[in-house]
């Protein structure tokens, strides 16, 4: 707790003073504002009741880039990525030190609605999580749940979502259909499209691909890498390829510690730490 | 290692268990099965219209009736008798019939004074079914079998009973006291209780005036306006009273005139005959839409003669309207305590014995609920509503008596425990996925389980209320003590404002066979019907479950899981 207080103060008024939401989209595209810090992990750690899954991490994640966390199960690295959106909030008896800064802003700040933080970011999860309504209901959800119900407005999000999601062609002819009625792949598709239906800064994505086949997961990769000229992506995955394939830079967890973290290129071809070497090239994990 | 491996044959551990296990499941159905023929047989063929036969006794038999040697009637037993009973002759007889009985519904019971007998099946020598015979479905007495001998018309014209128009007459004559049955029904039932009802509520207002000691203008002309407004209801009430009365007369202007198995000639008022057939004529397709005539109007009908004749469609419908209404009552309540306690209530020890409590409250005999009902509901509820909005008819009780409202909240609150539990693995079943999911979207905890979370329960929470539905409607225990009466004059829900009379005391089926079976004057008469009313007991249960079980089907589809 002493240390959520002391980062409070440490940041004092400037967490305060969030940046518009409309400039971070509408804003020059200069490579400085690009890659400019969007979130913001200090001496981050973490519990499960007494267990401590996280050590004192320390990470500037670039914005409108994909960045890659990688590590053998258990390293720690869903647990991160879950806390960005404090979706462990769910689980009893957890509680963390250090902190989350998203725009130089605290997640954890008390002045902060968890709803409010969720709205900013987007989240796919591992297993696609349709929700048993129909497949417009579901890219709609996000905007009914905050109070949108503008028909005009609902329908056009549904396109451009679908659309943004490379799914609009193939399901534009039954969007009052069950969102069951898709194939695994479809699924996923349809729940990143749920997830930037609300225009989120953030996409988080645990593992997004490891339930699909490789035809399908060559469609959501492609899909990363349109997806990243609108929003700061982090993206969690044992598929070493699929790290080096789409991310710009690549995170190495290793029992809750942060090993290294660097361009991606740097990690695989020229890893600082051994550690580091032995994992990308498959020696052990 | 030269050993040679083999595969021995190995009996597989633990396989005379699984014969035992088989065995169990077997004897529940074989029961179950058991159970459900014996109900269907009984409570069915009552209603199947059977012959009647004329049973002649041997003169140096013993067997006499009523000092003649011919019985009529249904043959609805036949066993062993008692060895305790026989005389040493019989005991020693050649003949096994006489050690032998069989019983006969004889009808007539205001001719004979019983309607069932026994005689020895050795004292008889022959058994005819004569044509000529009639059994009628009387309004008092039970019903009469005999022989018809004539009709009598008001004016003295008669026709004989073998005239080939004496059938149609007959048929005709009893259509028409059918039709003026009815119509006396409407003027007292409906019209004259009407402006009873009325009548009542003034009186009510007038007594309360009365009691006034220094009455102020104001509410001396109140009671001369209430006086007044009885005099017109006394004046509307007069003709009604005389036309029912004039209806009355006229049902006993023909008279059939028969004479039963002994002789004696009998005269029987046309308007008291409900129905009559020639049970020894009929052919196949007669007798099955006598069959089926008679299941619509036991339905249908309502009960008479101390509920052994006639139908039961206020019991139907009472036990209809109770669960109704107890779904009503137990649905919110159990699907709100669910929720709080699963996903809001922080678990620990509390949370635990909370839960410990809710399943040992589902354990709890049905009587103490019952009583907490009479203690809570009716005294202590029902009484402090009489106090506050019916003083005026104090001391009579309104709701501070049994009543269907509170009965239907007794057996809520006895089914409650079911509807939580239910509900609470329902919402536990809920997958994660679709949690997160939500919460990830922006929606707070309430509007995922708003949108997914109960949506995606439903079914669960409807096989719960499947549950409170079939353990309510059969519960008599508690009921005997809330407002269940053998007989209600009215039905809960009726054309009188304000349509639905949550005080009034209602009909049950469960009470119902408990009445018929243990409180009837003629057990033997009231046998059939228990088990035709416990067959319609068990349907309603079947279709009430149903209906759930259909809706709960169409949830799933719509909420199916699909992949997950």
């Amino acid at each position: 707790m002493n240390a959520v207080l002391e980062s409070d103060t440490k940041n004092g008024s400037s967490t305060r003073q969030r940046r518009p939401e409309v400039s971070s989209r509408s804003g020059s595209e200069s490579a400085e504002a690009v890659n400019a810090s969007h979130i913001s992990i200090q001496n981050y750690g973490f519990f499960y009741g007494p267990t401590q899954v996280l050590f004192d991490l320390n990470m500037d994640i670039p914005e409108r880039r994909v960045t890659a966390m990688i590590g053998p199960s258990g390293c720690g690295k869903s647990t991160l990525l879950r806390n960005i959106n404090r979706m462990n909030d769910l689980i009893p008896g957890i509680r963390h030190s250090g902190d989350i800064l998203i725009e130089g802003m605290s997640i954890y700040d008390p002045y902060l609605e968890v709803i409010s933080l969720r709205k900013r970011i987007g989240m796919v999860f591992q297993k696609s999580n349709p929700f048993p309504k129909s497949i417009y209901e579901n890219i709609v959800y996000s905007l009914r749940v905050a109070g949108r119900n503008k028909k005009s407005e609902l329908d056009e999000t549904v396109e451009s979502s679908l659309k943004a999601a490379a799914l609009w062609d193939e399901v534009k002819d039954r969007l009052h259909e069950s969102a069951f009625s898709l194939s695994g792949g479809q699924m996923q598709r349809l729940c990143i499209a749920r997830a930037i239906a609300n225009r989120p800064e953030i996409l988080l994505m645990d593992e997004p691909c490891s339930a699909l086949d490789p035809i399908a997961t060559g469609k959501i990769e492609d899909l990363i890498e349109e997806l990243k000229k609108e929003y700061t992506i982090i993206i969690v995955t044992h598929n070493m390829q699929q790290a080096a394939r789409v991310s710009d830079r690549t995170a190495f967890l290793y029992m809750g510690k942060l090993i290294e973290y660097a361009d991606t290129e740097t990690i695989f071809m020229n890893p600082r730490e051994q550690q580091t070497e032995a994992y990308v090239s498959g020696k052990f994990g | 290692m030269n050993e040679q491996r083999t595969f021995e044959p190995v009996k597989p551990a633990g396989e005379p268990l699984v014969w035992v296990t088989a065995m169990g499941l077997a004897i529940g159905l074989t029961m179950i099965a058991g159970l459900m023929t014996l109900i269907l047989y009984n409570g069915i063929g009552v209603f199947w219209p059977k012959r009647v036969a004329l049973v002649e006794f041997d003169e140096a038999g013993a067997t006499r009736f009523q000092g003649g040697l011919h019985v009529m009637g249904i043959v609805t037993i036949e066993q062993d008798r008692d060895l305790r009973d026989l005389t040493p002759e019989q005991l020693q007889s050649e003949n096994p019939d006489d050690r032998r009985e069989k019983q006969l519904f004889m009808g007539n019971r205001d001719a004979f004074g019983q309607a069932f007998a026994f005689f020895n099946v050795g004292d008889i020598v022959q058994i005819t079914y004569p044509p000529n015979v009639i059994r009628a479905e009387r309004v008092e007495w039970g019903d009469a079998i005999f022989i018809p001998v004539r009709l009598e018309d008001a004016d003295g014209e008669t026709i004989a009973a073998d005239d080939p128009e004496f059938d149609r007459v007959l048929r005709q004559r009893v259509r028409e006291a059918a039709t003026r049955r009815a119509d006396i029904n409407r003027i007292e039932r409906h019209q004259i209780g009407r402006i009873n009802l009325q009548m009542r509520e003034l009186e009510l207002e007038e007594r309360f005036y009365l009691r006034i000691e220094e009455r102020t203008a104001a509410e001396e002309a109140a009671l001369r306006n209430i006086r007044q407004r009885i005099a017109e209801l006394n004046a509307h009430y007069e003709p009604l009273a005389m036309e029912a009365n004039a209806l009355r007369q006229q049902q006993r202007q023909h008279t059939l005139v028969y004479e039963v198995v002994t002789g004696a000639e009998r005269r029987l008022a046309v308007g008291d005959i409900i129905g009559y057939h020639y049970p020894n004529r009929l052919t196949l397709g007669g007798r099955t839409r006598l069959f089926f005539a008679h299941i619509g109007s036991f339905l249908s009908g309502y009960p008479r003669e101390a509920n052994t004749e006639g139908g039961i469609f206020p019991a139907i419908f009472g036990t209809f309207v109770m669960t109704l209404i107890m779904s009503i009552a137990v649905m919110p309540f159990g699907v709100m305590a669910a929720i709080y306690l699963r996903e809001y209530a922080k678990q620990g020890p509390f949370v635990r014995s909370v839960r410990i409590a809710i399943n040992n409250l589902a354990g709890v005999p049905s009587i103490v609920f019952g009583i907490f009902g009479l203690g809570f509901f009716v005294y202590f509820v029902g009484g402090s509503i009489d106090q506050l909005f019916f003083s005026r008819a104090l001391p009579t009780p309104t709701f501070g008596t049994g009543g269907i409202l509170w009965a239907a909240l007794t057996l809520a609150l006895m089914t409650v425990p079911v509807v939580i539990v239910a509900t609470e693995e329902a919402l536990a079943a809920v997958s994660r996925g679709v949690r997160e999911g939500s919460l990830a979207c922006g929606a707070s905890k309430w509007q995922t389980i708003q949108h997914l979370v109960l949506p995606a329960a439903a079914p669960g929470i409807l096989t719960g209320l499947v549950l409170a539905m079939a353990r309510g409607a059969g519960e008599v225990a508690p009921l005997m003590l809330v407002g269940v009466v053998a007989l209600a004059p009215n039905l809960p829900i009726d054309s009188l404002f304000p349509f639905i009379h949550l005080e009034r005391k209602f009909m049950h089926l469960g009470f119902h066979i408990y009445d018929l079976g243990f409180q009837s004057p003629d057990s033997e008469a009231a046998k059939p019907m228990v088990f035709a009313t416990t067959l319609v007991l068990i349907l309603l249960v079947v279709v009430l479950n149903l209906t759930a079980i259909l809706v709960r089907n169409h949830l799933r589809k719509k909420y199916a899981a699909g992949t997950f």
